[in-house]
């Protein structure tokens, strides 16, 4: 029997635009520059496209703030190796904060929003600091607790509006600039990501996830890092949550739902970890098909799982990861 | 005294709904996220076997545990199995399964206060001066007959000691000739079937209901947590001091606070002494 093995070559123009000669020739910056393109120039027409469809401009607006959450999870899940499973603590917070700041101090939105992001951000690193000097599950099981810790304070005190929440926020001043603040929000922040991860502090932080004792051997306080990390996806995820309070003008207990942890974690998975632009993809994906899927309620949760699932056991490397082997790479089948 | 008499019940019954966690946590080393959904699972095969199916209780109980037992064992031998290994895997898929049977159920209309179970044993008797109702005494029986039963099975029966062979050093139990995987399933089963267990003693009690499975969860991460991750004898005694400071929280503050007690308690030993109180994990396999 003629065995077979499958073998995958770089295509040629991969190679050549690499280096620095990428510069040589149009074609090859197009082949570089071509998905990153698609990708920024698609989300800024979308809203223009999507004109005589206003509610799928706010499904755009929705997405944008799950793909913000996404990639806050993806980088503190397969960069720093922390698992995030209440990334609803980070919207919750975040869209309490602003309501504060922009009902009971009267500050307007576009400060109201970065504060919040700030404050957000703050609270939830102190909240998180017990468990980031030590490793293994305890900093999934803390996130797990905070988002139901939450509810429960909020109803039990009946502060912050309690179960009516907190309403009268401001609205954004025009539709147009609730769609690009958000879309450009998402931008800045997954290309600064994917920047920051390939500077030196990605690389400190890449080791802590791999060998978190070898980065301390090196002396690098590891927690103060970790700490650094939790800033910067809270911070992340609490302008997401800020920006969906101004959405709906009202701030409120759904703000620390069940789907704000658990569709990012899908996204991240379907979308492929560790890169930022598969977690956008992912979230892309699944927020439309939760908006087909809205006639199933609570079942939608169950079908995000099963496809998790689904993927975390026979596709994980996810789809962005295999889409990029499609374009930079052929396959052939050579004979042993 | 009813302070005490409700604080060891209470208590007993926070032990039985963490064993499975904690059981399965020191063997397989997976945090079983899915350990709530498996509770109240078993609470609605009761219900159906009872009232869809027309069986007799105690068959529809039996039933039921074994029919959680198999779900949890294949929940190991069909998915986490292949991602052995990858911690982060790990912690989603579990995650995710257990939040996909709860949820299941939800929209599968477990909801409002239809869906009761019938205590085995009405009528109620003084102890210490306080009147407390058969199905509690009951739970504590068992509870300590549960104890009793697991500490004999792993000191003397063959593969209780190959379980805590795994537990304890799972490389030089493999080279001893013992199946980790195998063990993995066998723990994944006696867990699922100790949150079974807990189940139909328990939710007999109240009204079954999903957000039991979420608190259900909670509260046996932070028994654990407290305990020391994977030590059961440790496990028992923070049940134990969870178990009171929750009824001295609903005698002297409000029940909405017990949550925040449990949480507050993971946060103090975190920073206090993260290994737990009986935590047998080396210091520098835990801070970083």
């Amino acid at each position: 029997m003629e065995v077979r093995r499958k073998e995958r070559i770089d295509r040629g123009i991969k190679v050549r635009s690499e280096g620095i000669y990428v510069v040589s020739s149009l074609k090859e910056m197009l082949y570089v520059a071509g998905p990153r393109l698609f990708l920024i120039v698609g989300l800024l027409l979308l809203p223009l496209v999507l004109e005589m469809a206003p509610y799928w401009k706010r499904v755009v607006n929705i997405m944008c703030v799950y793909g913000l959450l996404a990639i806050s999870f993806d980088f503190l899940a397969n960069i720093v190796g922390l698992v995030c499973l209440g990334g609803a603590m980070f919207i919750g917070v975040g869209g309490y904060m602003t309501a504060i700041f922009n009902v009971y101090l009267h500050c307007p939105v576009y400060l109201a929003i970065p504060l919040a992001g700030l404050s957000g951000a703050f609270i939830c690193t102190i909240l998180l600091l017990p468990c980031l000097s030590l490793r293994g599950v305890y900093f999934a099981i803390v996130t797990l607790m905070y988002p139901l810790l939450f509810t429960r304070i909020i109803e039990a005190l009946n502060i912050l509006g309690g179960t009516n929440g907190i309403t009268g926020l401001d609205s954004f001043p025009n539709p147009y600039l609730e769609n690009y603040v958000i879309i450009i929000l998402l931008l800045v922040f997954m290309f600064g990501l994917r920047r920051l991860v390939d500077e030196d502090i990605g690389l400190v932080l890449r080791g802590i996830k791999d060998n978190d004792q070898s980065v301390r051997a090196s002396g690098i306080n590891v927690t103060h890092l970790k700490a650094l990390a939790v800033f910067i996806a809270s911070f992340i995820g609490c302008l997401g949550g800020a920006y969906l309070a101004h959405l709906y003008m009202w701030a409120g207990l759904s703000l620390f739902a069940l789907d704000f942890s658990i569709i990012p974690i899908a996204a991240v998975t379907i979308g492929g970890g560790g890169s930022m632009m598969g977690a956008v993809l992912g979230t892309f994906i699944l927020v439309p098909l939760s908006e087909f899927l809205r006639f199933f309620g609570t079942f939608r949760i169950v079908i995000y799982c099963l496809i998790l699932t689904g993927f975390i056991v026979f596709k994980s490397e996810g789809l962005l990861t295999y889409f990029a082997r499609k374009y930079d790479q052929f396959e052939r089948w050579a004979k042993i | 005294m009813d302070i005490l008499v409700y604080g060891i019940i209470n208590s007993v019954s926070l032990s039985l709904l963490s064993l499975g966690f904690t059981l399965v946590y020191s063997i397989s080393r997976l945090p079983n996220f899915a350990h709530g959904a498996l509770y109240i699972t078993t609470g609605y095969f009761i219900w159906q076997f009872l009232n869809g199916l027309g069986l007799s209780y105690p068959l529809a109980i039996m039933l039921g545990i074994a029919l959680t037992s198999l779900i949890g064992a294949m929940m190991y031998r069909l998915i986490l199995i292949r991602i052995r290994g990858m911690e982060i895997s790990e912690i989603i898929a579990t995650y995710a399964i257990g939040l996909a049977i709860i949820e299941g159920l939800r929209w599968g209309g477990l909801r409002g206060t239809t869906f009761t179970l019938p205590s085995f044993a009405s009528g109620s008797r003084d102890i210490l001066g306080v009147s407390v109702d058969d199905q509690r005494l009951l739970v504590v029986v068992v509870g300590f007959a549960v104890f009793a039963l697991l500490h004999l099975f792993v000191h003397l029966t063959r593969n209780g000691l190959a379980l805590r062979g795994i537990a304890q050093d799972e490389r030089a139990a493999m080279m001893l000739g013992i199946d980790s995987d195998r063990m993995a399933i066998v723990s994944f089963a006696i867990g699922s079937s100790l949150a079974g267990l807990s189940a139909a003693l328990i939710l007999p009690l109240g009204n079954i209901v999903v957000e039991a499975g979420y608190t259900v969860l909670l509260f046996s991460i932070a028994v654990c947590v407290i305990g020391g991750l994977g030590s059961w004898t440790g496990a028992i005694i923070a049940s134990f001091l969870i178990g009171f400071a929750q009824i001295l929280t609903e005698k002297f503050l409000s029940a909405h606070f017990q949550m925040v007690i449990a949480l507050l308690a993971i946060i103090i030993t975190l920073l206090i002494k993260p290994s737990g109180i009986l935590g047998r994990q080396k210091e520098l396999e835990e801070r970083v």
